[in-house]
């Protein structure tokens, strides 16, 4: 089908495979430095358009990991980050903002051919965002409010919301700029120092970021960036007896890696943002084509590449058939093709192996019986392009509406009841996300409280927002990004006692 | 111990023996010889690097002429000598003011832009106010007689730092959800109260612009801003830049001019939301009374004080006269903070009044523009004739003058700093808030003595407290009836810290994250549910 529907014949070949950027920086980033890994091995970055190498990156090791732990250790327990007032960490995240916002472009140009990855909406979108994201919290670097306390007895007592340490940040390649400052922006404003592994596929953008930190004055030690593979950068890091914090994105079952490394070493602190198979329930009052968009982006935003994706699609019977007529169209009008071009609205996947397991995972969708009603194939024949897939008929108990495919493949079901479909939506491992098509307030009001996920879309999806906290219920972690919360994550909480006396009131 | 301390200390200072000797004549006539080069200085005043380039009234994004035509002079109180003439608002202008303000809240765009949008325009104007810093402190000094260097090293700096604070605190007002007693969803919306009515003092002009109106637009609101008629000139410049930052037309008004004739129809005004006000005990009162008669709009205000400076026995005696000293003295003593009643352990007391005496002796009074000068001028004659007036309550009380106690040179309103020890409760220097460069010294024995004396005030602003022992520190904290207790430190006023006043020192709490709660109304949303999961 490829280019008949999806209105691209051969995106892997167009002209836009050109615009590549120059790579400037392809070093681990130790102490304020770009260095060689210390045995000097290096591994490929792949541009996920062609298949073709990017470049070679250095590939970071456990020797790597710690003297990085060194720097941020030494950053932390004798350098000025976590001693300068908060406001002054502030006004270097300020200026780290403003940096980012004019190398915008060039960022942006580095996940698109890291990522494949829209360039047009990374430009305008993502890396903005992530400067938004280092000004917000430069704005809380300077409002962590401990608490005095209320005591039993004539006992004045506090609390100092401190540093935690060095943490260890490991971050996905689907979004390899958002993730990294969900993370990144907390910690600097908290006081934290950090040793980041960014993922193997899209090391590119990290160290730019690091580079451009430096510029803005963060001092040395205080954020270090090990680029590697997870068995051996990643596991040093959460292995690691001085580290004092970890945090992960990515699946589930790396994540329960990590918590077991933090639990066989030194008890570190874990938070995890892991898998979701989140259900987006349309009710039978929703604007059938405002609902099939909403669908649609659901699942299809950033290839289906996205933790919180609406992967299980529940409509209420009035108004599936009409539902899955619209589909239909829209799915064929979603164009496939180099992230470059600014008509394309869906890159290719991250790598040949997402590639091959979502095509697995299409085959497993046939196989069981769902009804395949568009898409389900690659695009062209080079690079890692897949249609916008669509299941009908799915049932609750086939593989592709139990399993995170990590692609752009929705799963739509049918029920009946507001209960049948809380139910059903709640039957899961995973508790990240869900959305509610409707508008009705109690239906509304009831559905948000009984999902069982960390974050809940009322007519709209993807509505993330730097104030707004989202993480995961049950197996799709714990912990929160985003917000006041994101912040506290990197924050130990210290209770000060003292006896007072004569006191006039208690 | 006290005598080496007290002589190595004077032979740093003063060689003369006499520093020793106490009563008025001689340290007086000694006064006089120290300052008589330093007062040569002020009569012939330093040209001021910066040019007045705001005098009109700012509404709706314009700079405009009263509608009256009417101007009023601002003075240099270096010399008494006319600045520029400004315009002199009404109540017509605070009639066009108001309207405008209305408009922009209710129909936008300030309040209805993201609060991020809002950060970004606050942030560019902390950003636009550091390129012009010494140009801004330079009209301060100007128009205030602070000292240069405190302008320009501490409040312009202090000016952007406010701004950048509430700047990031737009994007984070949180309501609540709330767990009610029932099958209900409930949710507190923070909204912007709607528009707000200022009135600042002369003393402070750019921090208390920036105390009141970095929370006030941080959080949506539409401002009516009143300066003080001493010192008009930095809220305009800086309003110019504001709007260079992007804040749209209409979202901040200034009227110059004066309390009857703008103040009083802003308290008064029917369609402002809310009034913040900084100044006397006096005039509060009147606000306050015109809010009750007019809308009942919302109050807050930020008062007169008689702060106590409670120098423990245990106090290390050299730092605590320093800061003693500077708690008084700073910014010509015109602080509503001012550590204006000195409780000394009796213990310490000989030697502290000795180094206190010492201590302002030594402060550099001049021409605020000259590098080094510590004190410039008071504001204006009116205050100038009230401090005198003070020193001669103060002399015939019976309290005995250790220092200073007149006029600095014979030009504009400078005042020599000025002792008192043997201060009695009852006398009017204890009682009143003099807001100037005179520091009144008490003697003490009990800390529960010292506590009921340091409490014995219509005031209750803030306090000091010098002591190393954490167990009388904190039983101070808590006795003291007071909104603000500095431990070995004074006048520490970082954009995070809360500030306002128990008793007649006022209502409410500026700065900090108190300070936005002053901005925001707040809205109960009710819904019922229906079969919810949990309650």
């Amino acid at each position: 089908m490829g280019g008949d529907s999806n209105g691209s014949s051969a995106p892997c070949e167009s002209s836009f495979v050109k615009m590549m950027p120059t790579i400037k920086f392809t070093k681990l980033f130790i102490n304020g430095e770009f260095v060689d890994a210390i045995s000097g091995k290096t591994f490929e970055t792949i541009d996920p358009r062609t298949g073709e190498v990017i470049t070679r990156i250095a590939e970071g090791d456990k020797e790597d990991v710690d003297v990085a732990v060194k720097a941020a250790r030494a950053a932390f327990d004798h350098g000025p980050w976590p001693r300068m007032p908060g406001a002054e960490r502030g006004r270097i995240m300020l200026k780290f903002a403003d940096l980012i916002d004019e190398h915008a472009e060039e960022l942006a140009k580095l996940d698109t051919i890291d990522a494949g990855k829209l360039f047009g909406f990374g430009k305008a979108v993502d890396i903005p965002q992530v400067a938004h994201m280092l000004r917000y919290y430069a704005g809380a670097a300077d409002k962590i409010h401990g608490e005095v306390l209320k005591m039993s007895r004539e006992l004045q007592g506090y609390t100092l919301l401190e540093p935690i340490g060095v943490v260890g940040h490991i971050i996905p390649w689907n979004f390899p700029s958002s993730l990294l400052f969900a993370k990144v922006a907390p910690t600097l404003a908290a006081g934290c120092t950090m040793v980041v592994k960014p993922a193997e596929q899209t090391p590119l953008s990290a160290l730019y970021y690091a580079h451009l930190a430096k510029l803005a004055g963060v001092p040395d030690g205080v954020l270090n960036v090990i680029t590697g593979f997870g068995k051996t950068a990643g596991a040093a890091v959460t292995h690691h007896m001085d580290i004092d914090k970890v945090s992960f994105t990515g699946s589930t079952e790396v994540g329960r890696e990590v918590m077991q490394a933090a639990a066989k070493s030194n008890l570190k602190a874990v938070s995890l943002e892991l898998g979701g198979k989140s259900p987006l329930l349309i009710f039978d009052d929703a604007d059938v084509d405002k609902a099939a968009d909403l669908a649609l982006l659901g699942i299809l935003y950033n290839k289906g590449e996205i933790c919180v994706a609406s992967s299980r699609v529940f409509v209420q019977e009035g108004i599936y058939d009409e539902l899955v007529k619209k589909l239909q169209v829209k799915a064929k009008e979603w164009t496939v093709g180099d992230p470059f071009d600014p008509k394309v609205r869906q890159g290719p996947q991250v790598d040949k192996k997402q590639f091959e397991k979502i095509l697995t995972y299409i085959e497993h969708g046939k196989r069981e019986g769902a009804t395949l009603l568009t898409g389900g194939k690659p695009v062209g024949n080079k690079g890692y392009y897949i249609e916008p897939t669509v299941f009908t008929d799915v049932k609750d108990d086939m593989l592709i509406a139990k399993d995170e495919i990590f692609g752009p493949v929705m799963s739509l079901m049918k029920f009946k009841t507001i209960e049948e479909g809380i139910e059903r939506a709640n039957n899961t491992k995973y508790g990240l996300a869900a959305g509610i098509v409707s508008k009705n307030i109690d239906v509304i009001n009831t559905v948000s409280r009984s999902i069982r996920a960390g974050i809940i879309w009322i007519n709209c999806y993807f509505a993330f927002d730097r104030d707004c906290p989202y993480g995961g219920y049950k197996m799709s972690g714990f912990g929160r990004d985003f917000g006041m919360q994101g912040l506290h994550k990197y924050l130990h909480t210290k209770s000060v006692v003292t006896p007072i006396y004569n006191s006039p009131w208690l | 111990m006290a005598a080496r301390r007290v002589s190595s200390l004077l032979s740093r200072s003063f060689t003369s023996a006499s520093s020793f000797s106490k009563g008025r004549s001689s340290s007086v006539s000694r006064g006089i010889g120290k300052y008589s080069t330093a007062a040569a200085a002020v009569e012939d005043p330093i040209t001021p690097p910066v040019i007045v380039g705001h005098t009109k009234l700012l509404i709706n994004g314009q700079f405009v002429d009263a509608a009256s035509g009417k101007t009023f002079p601002t003075l240099d109180p270096r010399t008494g000598d006319v600045i520029a003439h400004v315009a002199e608002g009404d109540a017509e202008d605070v009639n066009r003011a108001v309207a405008a303000a209305r408009k922009a809240f209710d129909e936008g765009p300030w309040p209805k832009m993201t609060a991020y949008e809002r950060s970004r325009v606050l942030f560019r104007f902390a950003d636009l106010i550091e390129k012009q810093n010494d140009e801004l402190a330079a009209l301060e000094t100007w128009d205030n007689g602070k000292p240069f260097e405190q302008s320009a090293k501490i409040e312009v700096p202090m000016f952007a730092r406010f701004f950048r604070y509430y700047a990031g605190y737009a994007d984070k007002i949180h309501g609540l959800t709330v767990p009610a007693d029932g099958p209900y969803h409930v949710q507190t919306l923070h909204e912007p109260i709607g528009v707000a009515g200022q009135i600042i003092p002369w003393n402070f002009p750019l921090l208390m612009f920036a105390w009141k109106v970095a929370p006030a637009l941080a959080c949506g609101n539409t401002i009516v801003l009143k300066t003080a008629e001493q010192t008009p000139l930095s809220a305009l410049y800086v309003a110019h830049l504001l709007h260079e930052a992007g804040l749209p037309p209409g979202a901040l008004n200034i009227v110059s001019g004066f309390g009857p004739t703008v103040g009083a129809p802003i308290a008064s005004h029917m369609d402002i939301d809310k009034v913040a006000f900084t100044g006397s005990t006096a005039t509060g009162k009147i606000v306050l009374e015109l809010a009750a008669k007019s809308n009942l709009k919302t109050v807050t205000l930020e008062l007169g004080g008689k702060s106590p400076f409670i120098v423990c026995e245990d106090a290390d005696v050299d730092k605590a006269v320093e800061m003693a000293h500077l708690a008084l003295f700073f910014n010509q003593g015109q602080c509503c903070c001012a550590g204006s009643r000195t409780f000394v352990h009796e213990r310490v007391y000989d030697e502290f009044v000795e180094k206190a005496k010492a201590r302002a002796e030594k402060r550099v009074v001049g021409d605020p523009f000259k590098g080094g000068t510590e004190q410039g001028p008071q504001i204006d004659s009116d205050q100038f004739e009230k401090i005198l007036k003070y020193i001669d309550y103060g002399i015939k009380g019976g309290a005995t003058l250790e220092t200073g106690g007149e006029q600095f040179g014979s030009k504009g309103y400078y005042i020599k700093p000025t002792v008192f020890s043997n201060v009695k409760d009852d006398m009017q220097i204890a009682k009143d808030e003099i807001f100037g460069p005179v520091q009144m010294v008490l003697k003490y024995k009990e800390l529960d003595e010292v506590i009921k004396r340091a409490n014995n005030t219509r005031y209750g602003l803030a306090a000091g407290v010098f002591t190393q022992n954490i167990d009388t520190a904190n039983t101070l904290t808590r006795a003291l009836r007071v909104g603000t207790v500095w431990i070995n430190c004074f006048d520490v006023f970082d954009a995070t810290i809360p500030i306002g006043g128990y008793k007649m020192s006022g209502i409410g709490r500026e700065k900090g994250i108190y300070g936005l709660q002053n901005y925001l109304q707040v809205k109960a949303v009710v819904t019922p549910l229906k079969n919810p999961a949990w309650l």
